[in-house]
């Protein structure tokens, strides 16, 4: 009986979106009557934290505090058009509609300021927490609460702003292939280290250390959130989760968590990352969508890293430790023959 | 690298303003709602991977107490079921509600109403099949070779993607370049089908308003599009229906096939009640899409000094029995089967292939992750074979910026090497110094 | 009829619900006693979003009859804090990031607030192994044991 062990890496990209029908989706934002912005959607937040990450977004666009900014999502009556939440694309589709949004409503902020103000809206500038000021001239100051107010009571004028993001569709060639799939790409380079048992051919992965590459790191905690539970849904894609152990036979097909397998607290190895942002071309602030792509580099290079560790390819998901010791048998068969 | 220009709310770690009600359990999700007069949806479903239906009695369902109404075919006003239907992919093949035949275990043949859950999946355990069982495929390659069970109802097991068998992307000359190549490597790598397993199952209330018009709450991750496709279903005008949510318990992709939407609408219509529709965690299990299990097929001709010259990938995706969002998928696969990587010739075939199996659907990584998986064990074979580092194999092919992709998309944001050498530095792992030199925008070093 | 009354002490308030034998005490809180943050993930005792007190012991309500606890004290999350003023563990959770789609942390908060009570100082394997019920899909687990190393040392 040994441990043997092995390091492997891999090295991948991810697309941002989708091409399909044009990828759209729209945001809508109105002030209230004292100066808080409230950016209405139909996103869904799947837990990957949405509403904060588009108050960011919508915050920093409008130049206004970010707990003055609510988010109103999903409500179909209430919510213009939004293609949904998967493909890793709504901070990219959906942070663009809320930057766009973010640009009319800031541009009718700044006017009634102007007029407010007795200045020109070119001369002017938030100041991030509240206020809009004179550049330059700190004393000239007038509150976004009040500037609101002046706007629906005084000017009569709406802060409000609509905004859309749309891809243009691209068919794809049949013959070729040619085609427009996607907005930019993310990148990630795991390097993972494991531990064969060759008695029982149990794997344990010991370490994934990985970078990623982001566009932009616009809430760096829940990219991190996204990192660790990626790596964790990828180890547990490469060494145990299936719903057709004999596949493709549908036979024994698990119906409960006992029997669906998937790494627990024990099984953790140790994670380290580092976060690239090399901003993208047309991401809001640059960024790039990762929430699916941290579970994809875990996966081949832990199967690299068995390889490394006992000699054999194992091509097969999940690695389990019946495939492991099939491979080593089937190995050391080969060496005696 | 990142430009400096100072941001006052973005990139900061704002804590999420529902995590409060997270951690104290005051989050409401979709189960957690209830009405007044709320009765409950339960399927009845195949025992069977492939049969003919004969018949469904309800006679000894109908018995139990609180037993309200049941479903069928019949009763559902489109009963075609192609969530892609809105962007135009045909053809139609899924129904509802199966009429005729069923092509997977699992498929859904008609809905049980009750006043209670007890009741509901009492009753639902109490209606007879009928069902004439039929041979079934559930391998890939056979259901592509001749003599094979057909699962489809245009007589093949593929999906025709305009007039051809499968997806392609040709670029350059690959079986050419190959045969000039000094060696061919070649990998068969096999993904496993595998659940979202979100922990919150999936699930909807269709409630009726008083003004003729449906309120859903649903888990659905895509309002608009689980509410058009529920319109078209039940053919009434999409501003009769108003989509509520928004808040997810895990969807991971398994909460886009809009799968309880129209059922529970459509129940709430004919009653005139509230109706809740949520998986158990079998159905979760063994009847909710899963990812496809790709087999992969790499064949990369490669000269002595490590170049890549020409990569064939041939791909089948198991669809499993219906198409869901698989024919989308597999053109994503397709634009990623070659990788980040700069080839002058490449073929990819990507096939859509039929099963008596459950449908796949999108997952995590949808596509990419089929193709990463394969290509990274392939990159690391090459490597062994020819006995070359595994970073430089990569590093050399990498893609750069204003390289042309296979799918002739020229590319831009190429940042593979940098994220290769910020892992590198992060593992301890010391590299040449023309790998260090190395960036995306300089192809400096020659392939 | 087979229903009868069981009366017991919920977040230390006395309640008596109605209940059909064998109903599990799952379904008598979220669907009688409105206390739905306790969750519903899988019914068959294998994802541990059901986990309450009972007596202080953590216990699976999912695979619990209601009659089983008649008489004693049941405690679920909405017992252990709330919005306005959560627990120390809660605070842990929502502060530190270890909350996704947050569809498991109440039985998190649960099976970590009754190991806390029992054992105030924690090693990270104790803590994985009184997780080992709990399904997160979203997180990776790392960050909830994060956290609750970090309210072990705030409630210390």
């Amino acid at each position: 009986m040994s441990t043997l062990r092995g390091r492997g890496i891999a090295a991948v990209n991810y697309p941002t979106g989708m091409n399909l029908g044009g990828d759209p989706s729209q945001a809508l934002i109105h002030s209230t009557p004292t100066g808080a912005f409230m950016i209405t959607l139909s996103s869904t937040d799947l837990g990957q934290g949405l509403r904060t990450v588009m108050a960011q977004i919508g915050a920093e666009a409008l130049g206004v505090p970010m707990e003055t900014v609510h988010i109103d999502t999903a409500d179909s009556d209430t919510g213009p058009h939004c293609m949904g939440t998967f493909a890793s694309r709504a901070t990219h589709r959906v942070g663009n509609a809320i930057m766009a949004a973010a640009k009319e409503a800031k541009e009718a902020l700044m006017d009634v300021a102007a007029d407010e103000l007795e200045a020109a809206p070119e001369d002017l500038e938030t100041d991030g927490e509240g206020n809009i000021r004179v550049v330059g001239v700190p004393e000239r100051s007038i509150s976004v609460t009040d500037v609101a107010l002046a706007a629906h009571f005084k000017h009569g004028r709406t802060l409000s702003g609509r905004g859309m993001y749309t891809k243009q569709k691209s068919e794809v060639d049949p013959e070729t292939g040619a085609m427009d799939p996607d907005s930019t790409e993310a990148h990630a380079c795991t390097v993972a280290e494991v531990e064969v048992d060759t008695e029982t051919g149990r794997v344990r992965v010991v370490s994934l250390r990985s970078a990623y590459e982001v566009g932009r790191a616009l809430n760096p905690a829940l990219v991190q959130g996204q990192i660790t539970g990626g790596a964790w849904m990828g180890m547990s894609h490469a060494l145990y989760e299936t719903t057709a152990p004999y596949y493709p036979a549908i036979d024994h097909g698990p119906e409960d968590f006992t029997h669906y397998l998937m790494p627990g607290a024990a099984e953790l190895p140790e994670i380290e990352s580092t976060i690239l942002e090399m901003p993208s071309v047309n991401g809001p602030f640059g960024m790039k969508g990762v929430g699916e792509m941290t579970a994809n580099s875990p996966i081949p290079a832990i199967a690299n890293a068995i390889t490394d560790a006992i000699g054999v390819q194992i091509t097969e998901l999940p690695i389990t430790p019946e495939k492991v010791l099939r491979a080593l048998e089937d190995s050391d068969s080969q060496e005696a023959a | 690298m990142s430009d400096a220009k100072p941001f006052d709310v973005i990139g900061r770690s704002h804590e999420r303003r529902e995590a409060r009600g997270h951690a104290t359990g005051s989050t409401l999700y979709v189960d957690d709602v209830s009405y007044p007069r709320m009765c409950h949806m339960k399927a009845v479903r195949s025992p069977v991977p492939h049969a003919r239906i004969r018949g469904v009695d309800f006679s000894e369902a109908e018995r139990v107490p609180g037993f309200v109404t049941h479903l069928t075919a019949d009763d559902v006003p489109k009963n075609v079921y192609t969530i892609l239907c809105l962007i135009g992919v045909e053809p139609d093949e899924e129904q509802v509600l199966a009429s005729e035949r069923v092509r997977y275990k699992g498929e859904p043949i008609a809905m049980v109403v009750a006043e209670t859950e007890e009741a509901a999946f009492e009753a639902a355990a109490k209606v007879k099949l009928d069902l004439e069982e039929l041979p079934a495929v559930f391998d890939v390659e056979e259901a592509l070779a001749p003599g094979a069970p057909i699962v489809t109802h245009w007589g093949s097991n593929y999906f025709v993607y305009e007039g051809h068998h499968c997806r392609r992307v040709r670029y350059g000359d690959a079986p050419a370049a190959r045969e000039q190549a000094d060696r061919v490597i070649t990998g068969r790598y096999q993904m496993s089908p595998i659940e979202h397993a979100p922990v919150e199952p999936t699930g909807c209330i269709a409630k009726p308003e008083a003004d003729g018009r449906v309120t859903v709450h649903t888990n659905t991750q895509a309002i608009f599009f689980s509410l058009d496709n529920t319109a078209i279903i039940l053919q009434v005008p999409p501003h009769k229906l108003r989509f509520v949510g928004g808040t997810v318990g895990g969807g991971f992709g398994g909460k886009v096939d809009v799968i309880v939407e129209p059922l529970a609408t459509l129940a709430a219509m004919r009653t005139g009640r509230p109706i809740k529709y949520v998986y158990t965690r079998q159905e979760e299990m063994q009847v909710s899409s899963t990812r496809s299990a790709n087999r992969i097929y790499i064949t990369d001709g490669i000269n002595d000094d490590g170049t890549i010259v020409s990569r064939e990938v041939t791909s089948y995706e198991d669809a499993g029995a219906y198409s869901r969002h698989t024919p989308y998928g597999c053109t994503k696969h397709a634009a990623n089967a070659a990788g980040p990587y700069t080839i002058p010739n490449v073929s990819i075939d990507v096939h859509c292939v039929y099963t008596n199996r459950t449908p796949s659907s999108a997952m995590r990584g949808f596509g990419v992750t089929e193709a990463s998986f394969a290509l990274e064990m392939q990159m690391d074979r090459i490597a062994r074979e020819l006995s070359i580092d595994p970073w430089e194999l990569r590093m050399r092919h990498a893609y750069r910026n204003g390289d042309e992709r296979p799918y002739r998309k020229t590319t831009e944001d190429a940042t593979l090497i940098e994220t290769m050498l910020a892992a590198a530095e992060l593992a301890g792992v010391e590299l040449s110094a023309d790998l260090r030199a190395m960036s995306s925008d300089d192809r400096g070093v020659p392939a | 009829m087979t229903a009868r009354a069981v009366g017991f002490a919920l977040n230390g308030e006395p309640v008596a619900v109605l209940a059909e034998p064998l109903t599990t005490l799952q379904s008598v809180l979220r669907e009688q006693l409105g206390m739905t943050g306790t969750k519903a993930g899988c019914r068959q005792g294998g994802c541990g979003t059901c986990t309450v007190h009972v007596d202080g012991e953590p216990t699976l309500s999912c695979l619990v009859p209601v009659e089983n606890v008649e008489d004693r004290a049941v405690t679920t999350i909405e017992g252990l804090g709330s919005p306005e003023e959560p627990s120390a563990l809660q605070a842990a959770f929502h502060e530190g990031f270890a909350t996704q789609c947050g569809f498991c942390s109440p039985g998190m908060v649960a099976i970590a607030s009754a190991l806390l009570e029992r054992n105030p100082d924690p090693s990270a394997e104790e803590i994985g192994e009184a997780l080992a019920g709990n399904v997160c899909r979203c997180t990776g687990i790392a960050p909830i044991v994060a956290a609750i190393e970090d309210a072990a040392e705030r409630m210390r």
